[in-house]
């Protein structure tokens, strides 16, 4: 029992950061889903940091209600981004992201309230596990529930062929809007948990590696359902401390192991369980994220 | 002034060495090659380790940079993408592959020599300066500049006039079509990867010597631009590249001289704004095709 | 008139696809749209379902104006279609391909999933059932892409079928058919038009547009050449000119 305890208390930060990151592998996931390619949930998640650390320092707003702001002025930035890149695919749209995670990296290292190259200090550690494993769940099971409803199979014929899908009866961009705006709101939640884990954020720790790093979460750990990127999120994370004992040689096995992954199961670890549709879906050549 | 835009034009050029192999292979494979800045940075070492450990001219390691870089592309085509083309797996997953094949060599490479700055052996790269009217100019860039133009014209003369360029070109234009009219597909593959990285390496290398100052993630910032250029000038258009290089580059020295020093970091927002505005407002660029990507 | 397309245009580039197409289709039958290669027919049809802009004229459906409006909107007043070529959901199971055409006529069930009491879709799976049955589509746990050709094809109708529309545009549904299939796409034609479907056909295969179609228009260059029954417009000369060294010649 002690064992346990000492295990928690050792490792409850990092075992914090996995839930956080499930859930911003969570948010990509969402619009991955939706058949878009993004890497901007970093600077959204930066936006709820940010804005629930400094509406609960400067202004003295309480964590839930900081938090949930941070959501929606993620949400609000969201839907205009949404909007000027609904048309952009694939490669391009992921780049048109980019570009706007660069631009909310270096406005947060010119605005003066944000403290600039030296980001915020003293954030309150009021975040306890408990937070980021109930929004985990709250989510998990909304999304899967959504999955398999008429919202989440419009997403899949949208990602699978956007034309047809408008033929179906499909309002594409309001439903490419939907998943885009949910995925930044999400991504916000987590960076605002993120943000009064750690006591202090700034502006590089949310830049094109960290939305590269949650890209990798969602597609290693697998498209097909909810549970692909929690798994990804938590194996990846957990991996430097997985392979401690290799010390400066870590990097080199994350690297060989993410290759690895990729390319003997390009739909992410969960198809291990479903390995024989994975093999009809290359027979047939189906298009896959984005 | 004239510094200002001599500096703009050596950036630039830099740029476009190392953007224009980008491009080369998003054009021809539709994927993005993650582990190009590792290229680059392979480029300068490689340099370095002819000129330290053999004494060779620093002309000499360039070259040797060029040649040693591109058949490590074929390598890096070999061992990232050549699995998932067989696989017709998304051009997602190719990004990823050579996301994880950089950071195995990054890593090596900080494992051998440390991640912080090397420079080259003391007296190996030359050293003039010229005078032009006010001006005085790092004859060592001017050579660089010469140099890049002298290799993408070759470039240029590859792709317009050449068999391999007529099977490069096929490729990118529709990969089903060449297999079937009997263009040998791995030899183009393998030629464009062997020609962007080798590019990418002397771009590499040319800038290590500039600067002499050489370090493993020093492709990193150069990836994110080459985004922009890319974009910019065209996605997989290779005129486009390079013009979106110097449009770039001029860019950036003219926010440096324009800009008050308190907004510096704004000047690489304005790099993404522009990449940005670019994309929702002609997302072909300025040369590019208009592409069959959009909706 | 159910369809009513008044001097309908579309330019690309310098090129006019569609050049001042008139079409008045009334409901209760099988409309032919033939025309050479390039005559301007898909163009047409995506025209009409919404997929592109008109440059000039006006579409009116049901008596409504529908000019510009989005395809997904066109779908919930009742146009449905299929593409050339087939433009199935690959990834998706045979039956998930029909519940996605069911869109526009299934409520949206969002909020009755996350609190789900039985299975809030039952009558909407039970029609896409009878739809499959009736397109002798076997397997309803399938992918979509693993499907033989002539299966594909016949997804796709009963996907378009799933909306429950008024008027039914088929985009060369008959391409790769051998005879004894298409003489099942033909009844199958004439059964829903008795049902009450109105449909438009673009085909090649001329036989069947003639044996199917109670009226026929003809395309070529962008412009509607002639209009009739089938017999008139095999009698028509300014038809059988359009035809004439093209390898579609009757």
């Amino acid at each position: 029992m002690d064992a346990i305890v000492d295990f928690f208390r050792v490792y409850q930060t990092t075992i914090g950061v996995i839930g956080i990151n499930a859930l911003l592998a969570l948010s990509v996931w969402l619009t991955l889903y939706a058949g878009q390619l993004t890497l901007g949930n970093a600077a959204f998640m930066a936006v709820g940091a940010y804005g629930s650390a400094l509406l609960g320092m400067r202004v003295g707003v309480p964590f839930p209600v900081g938090l949930a702001l941070g959501a929606a002025l993620s949400a609000v930035l969201a839907l205009p981004l949404g909007f000027a890149v609904f048309r952009l695919r694939g490669v391009y749209l992921a780049i048109a992201t980019i570009g706007f995670g660069e631009v909310v990296r270096v406005v947060l290292l010119t605005l003066p309230f944000t403290g600039k190259a030296l980001g915020l200090n003293g954030i309150p550690p009021i975040t306890e596990l408990w937070h980021i494993y109930l929004s985990l769940a709250i989510v998990a099971y909304v999304l899967w529930r959504v999955q398999h409803s008429t919202v989440g199979r419009a997403w899949a014929a949208i990602r699978e062929d956007e034309i047809a899908a408008a033929s179906q009866g499909i309002a594409v961009r309001r439903y490419k809007l939907a998943a885009f705006v949910a995925g930044a709101a999400l991504a916000a939640w987590a960076g605002g948990l993120s943000a009064h884990l750690n006591f202090s954020i700034e502006p590089g720790d949310f830049g094109f590696t960290r939305a590269v790093q949650i890209l990798v979460f969602a597609v290693v750990g697998g498209t097909p359902s909810v549970a692909g990127p929690i798994l990804g999120a938590t194996l990846l994370t957990a991996l430097p401390e997985i392979l401690r004992p290799l010390k400066e040689y870590r990097d080199i096995f994350a690297g060989l192991i993410l290759m690895g992954v990729i390319i003997y199961l390009p739909r992410g670890l969960v198809t291990l369980a479903e390995l024989r549709k994975t093999r009809r879906l290359h027979e047939i050549g189906a298009a896959d994220v984005a | 002034m004239a510094e200002q835009l001599y500096n703009a034009i050596f950036v630039g050029s830099i740029y476009a060495l190392f953007a224009v192999g980008f491009a080369l292979v998003f054009s021809v494979l539709d994927i993005l090659n993650l582990a190009h800045p590792v290229v680059f940075m392979l480029g300068a070492f490689v340099a370095l380790f002819f000129m330290s450990s053999f004494g060779v001219p620093a002309a000499l390691a360039a070259v040797a940079a060029f040649v040693l870089t591109g058949v490590f592309g074929i390598f890096l085509d070999r061992v990232a993408f050549a699995p998932l083309r067989r696989r017709g797996a998304p051009p997602l997953s190719a990004m990823i592959s050579s996301l994880g094949f950089a950071i195995v060599v990054i890593r090596l490479m900080e494992l051998r020599y440390g991640p912080d700055l090397t420079s080259y052996p003391a007296g190996s790269l030359p050293q003039t300066v010229l005078q032009i009217g006010d001006a005085r100019l790092d004859g060592l860039r001017l050579l660089i500049i010469g140099l890049a133009i002298i290799l993408m014209a070759a470039l240029t003369y590859i792709v317009r006039a050449t068999q391999l360029g007529r099977d490069i070109r096929a490729l990118a234009e529709n990969p089903r079509a060449a297999r079937l009219l009997g263009v040998d597909v791995d030899r183009a593959i393998a030629a464009t990867f062997f020609i962007s990285s080798g590019l990418g390496g002397v771009a590499g290398a040319l800038l290590g010597f500039a600067y002499n100052a050489i370090y493993p993630q020093m492709g990193t910032p150069y990836e994110l631009k080459a985004f922009t250029v890319m974009v910019v000038g065209g996605m997989g258009s290779l005129p486009g590249a390079v013009l979106g290089a110097y449009v770039l580059g001029i860019g950036e020295i003219a926010a440096l001289v324009f800009l008050p020093a308190e907004f510096a970091e704004l000047r690489d927002a304005l790099a993404f704004g522009l990449l940005f505005l670019v994309l929702v407002i002609r997302p072909r660029g300025l040369l590019g095709h208009p592409t069959a990507d959009r909706a | 008139m159910l369809l009513e397309c008044d001097r309908i245009s579309k330019r690309f580039g310098g090129v006019h696809a569609v050049a001042e197409v008139d079409l008045a289709i009334a409901p209760g039958q099988v409309f032919g749209l033939i025309g050479p290669n390039g005559a301007g027919k898909t163009t047409l049809v995506n025209l009409i379902s919404g997929h592109l802009r008109v440059d000039s004229g006006a579409i009116r459906f049901a008596g409504a104006d529908v000019t510009g409006l989005a395809p997904h909107a066109l779908t919930t007043r009742g146009i449905a279609r299929t593409f050339q070529g087939v433009r199935l959901f690959k990834g998706l199971t045979v039956l998930e391909n029909v519940l996605v055409g069911r869109h526009a006529r299934m409520r949206s069930d969002l909020l009755r999933r996350l609190w789900p009491r039985g299975t809030p879709d039952r009558a909407d799976r039970g029609r896409a059932g009878q739809l499959l049955d009736r397109l002798a589509l076997g397997r309803p746990d399938a992918l979509a892409g693993g499907l033989a050709y002539g299966d594909q094809r016949r997804l796709e109708i009963a996907r378009a079928l799933a909306s429950e529309p008024r008027l039914l545009i088929l985009d060369e549904p008959a391409a790769g058919m051998n005879p004894p299939e298409s003489a099942r796409l033909r009844e199958l034609m004439r059964a829903l038009v008795a049902e009450g479907l109105t449909i438009v056909l673009i085909e090649h295969d001329v036989r069947l547009v003639m044996g199917t179609c109670e009226r026929v228009a003809v395309l070529n260059f962008g412009r509607k050449i002639a209009e009739g029954t089938p017999s008139e417009i095999q009698a028509s000369p300014a038809v059988r000119e359009a035809y004439l060294g093209s390898e579609d010649a009757a």
